[in-house]
């Protein structure tokens, strides 16, 4: 456990640039500028450690990186996505406060290998308080001469700056977070062109997450091999799983891919005041929601959690013991891509309205008859239908939700009232 | 109607960009012209942003309308932003919301009589596993109870 981006959890003043070299930090990045290391080793040793992207899709992250053109002229771009927003994701901003010089170095590493000389990290708006560590740690590495021009004398050039967002989950859509940073309204772009070839001021860019960014140093460091091995196939290394709702001691626990559902329960201390477990959103508000004992028999890997029904997403485990309404839950949820969609697009504009509107209806004690077909109708009109994955980060709950627990929203539009709550 | 101090954070940020895109920096000038103006952008301080880097007017309002950190209403000198979303919700945030308005006087979305403080029901905050939470102003403050709020709100001044 807390083996690569939470490794120097627990000690003092973990952030320092100091405890991060003393725990081995920036000797990559050091190889790096002594000529040591290619651009082709890194990818090769990313590609074998498994990696997969840490913000949601699971894209292989060496793969992703080889994608750059690396050799073509002018300037390139790797941006970092901190604009963590998905319901239940949290810990992004635990690496932010924890171990930014992971990301520093991730991100560095990242350029040097796809030939960009700059880069960006964009942080949520209202983390403040990770922004402000952040900026910490760039003045400290800029004081130490590891990044800059010609660093160290040795022709490599890596700038970093920040760049804060201003309350829009959408910005977390990789498009929408370039938009955002040209000082635009966050609406993300017609793909193709994929920013590999059009990015940030319409420059070969590469995004990846906080996470993604604060594993490759660690990786390159201990071979990728070593990090494929902590975790399963398909699923190489560990992940952050943020725990949260009905547990004793929710938080976010750094752990090998893989490891049991049940296990990873009892670490956050079980179901809270000996309750039972009714539900789990394994990945995410935006992943599938599970039932119990699906849920207990999972294990926690990309495959895993595919086989059970759902999607590891960004490792944001959401645990709902029997006292929760699932119709009010997914109530709330369908608000939130209401009040979060774009706009952009007619399907995912109208369809999070028609969503919200049914089911506040339904909450409301006014649900009719052919609400829940109306509902899965709207939903499916969604589904693929849309510029971004926002629609279907909308449409994918109320499904599963209404798969897995119909009988809740029979009774709640029959007796205008709770089945769990009365 | 920006003030040189506000200038000077401005140009800090337009420094991070590529030459003449200083339209880069308009979300954080937005920002910064927000905390001087009591805490929300009127038409005027819109378009000296525009004026300031050099963008149409209505790109700025644009920005301005299009994300949630900007206040276009008048808000409290301290504006509590109450997580109402999923982890927070399992953990009683909505019982803690109504406990806050009653200890406020006033609804989320009004502002007390006196302007002191303002509240508000907004969308996950990434601090899940601390729910439940809400922000004031720069500040987390996680795993909430009503006691716990009381006394966050009895010491604001
Ligand atoms: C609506 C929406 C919100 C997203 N939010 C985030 C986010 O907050 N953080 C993140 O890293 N990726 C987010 N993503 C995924 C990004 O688009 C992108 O895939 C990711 O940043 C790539 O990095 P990775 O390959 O390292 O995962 C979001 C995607 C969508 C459609
Ligand atoms: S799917 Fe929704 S959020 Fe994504 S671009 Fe279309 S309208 Fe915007
Ligand atoms: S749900 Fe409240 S902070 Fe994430």
């Amino acid at each position: 456990m807390n083996e690569v981006c939470f490794k120097n959890l627990t000690k003092d003043q973990c952030w320092s640039l100091k405890t991060y070299e003393a725990s081995g930090g920036y000797s990559v990045w050091r190889k790096i500028l002594k000529g040591e290391l290619t651009p082709e080793h890194i990818i090769d040793e990313l590609k074998a450690s498994g990696l997969r992207g840490r913000g949601g899709a699971g894209f292989p992250t060496g793969l992703k990186w080889s994608f750059m053109p690396r050799h073509s002229d002018g300037q390139k771009y790797v941006v970092c996505n901190s604009d963590e927003g998905e319901p239940g994701t949290c810990k992004d901003r635990d690496i932010l406060r924890f171990n930014p010089h992971a990301v520093i170095e991730g991100m560095a590493i990242g350029g040097f290998v796809m030939n960009a000389s700059v880069g960006y990290n964009y942080i949520r708006g209202e983390f403040m308080e990770p922004f402000k560590r952040f900026e910490g740690a760039l003045k400290e590495a800029y004081e130490a001469g590891l990044l800059g021009q010609n660093i160290n004398n040795s022709a490599i050039n890596f700038d970093l700056y920040t760049h804060l967002g201003a309350g829009a989950y959408i910005c977390g859509e990789e498009t929408a977070l370039l938009e955002s940073i040209e000082g635009k309204k966050g609406q993300p772009r017609f793909k193709p062109p994929f920013p590999a070839n059009v990015g940030l001021f319409g420059k070969p860019t590469t995004i990846n997450n906080t996470e993604s960014f604060a594993s490759v140093p660690e990786i390159i460091s201990r071979g990728g091999q070593w990090f494929a091995d902590i975790g399963v196939e398909n699923s190489g290394g560990c992940k952050l799983f943020s725990v949260s709702g009905h547990v004793k001691s929710p938080a976010n626990f750094e752990v090998p891919m893989g490891i049991a559902f049940k296990d990873l329960l009892e670490m956050a201390g079980g179901i809270r005041d000996g309750a039972k477990l009714k539900a789990v959103i394994p990945g995410g508000s935006s992943t599938p929601v599970l039932t119990a004992d699906v849920a207990m028999a999972m294990t926690m890997d990309y495959d895993g959690i595919e086989r059970a029904g759902s999607m590891l997403g960004a490792g944001s485990v959401i645990i709902m013991d029997e006292s929760t309404c699932m119709v009010e839950v997914l109530t709330r949820l369908a608000h939130f891509y209401y009040d979060e969609s774009c706009g952009q697009c007619t399907p995912c504009r109208e369809g999070t309205g028609w969503l919200y509107r049914v089911l506040k209806r339904i909450t409301d004690g006014n649900g009719r008859e052919g609400d829940i077909e109306l509902l899965l109708g709207v939903q499916d009109k969604i589904m693929g239908n849309t510029i971004c994955a926002l629609g279907d980060a909308a449409a994918m709950p109320v499904e599963s939700f209404l798969r897995c627990f119909r009988e809740e929203f029979e009774y709640y539009i029959e007796h205008g009232k709770s089945m769990v709550k009365g | 109607m920006i003030s040189i101090d506000a200038k000077k954070q401005i140009d800090a940020w337009i420094l991070k960009y590529p030459k003449d895109r200083q339209s880069s920096a308009v979300m954080q000038a937005l920002k910064i012209v927000q905390a001087e103006n009591k805490n929300r952008l009127s038409a005027d301080t819109i378009q000296a942003v525009a004026d300031y880097l050099d963008m149409p007017g209505i790109a700025v309002q644009e920005v301005a309308t299009f994300y949630e950190n900007y206040n276009h209403k008048k808000v409290g000198k301290h504006v509590i932003r109450f997580c109402h979303n999923i982890s927070c919700m399992l953990n009683g945030a909505d019982d803690l919301i109504l406990h806050l308005e009653n200890k406020l006087g006033v609804k989320t979305g009004e502002v007390t009589p006196d302007g002191l403080i303002s509240a508000k029901k907004v969308e996950c905050l990434g601090a899940c596993v601390g729910a439940p939470m809400f922000q004031i102003n720069d500040e987390y403050f996680e795993n909430l109870t009503a006691d716990k709020i009381d006394q966050i709100v009895d010491n604001l001044k």
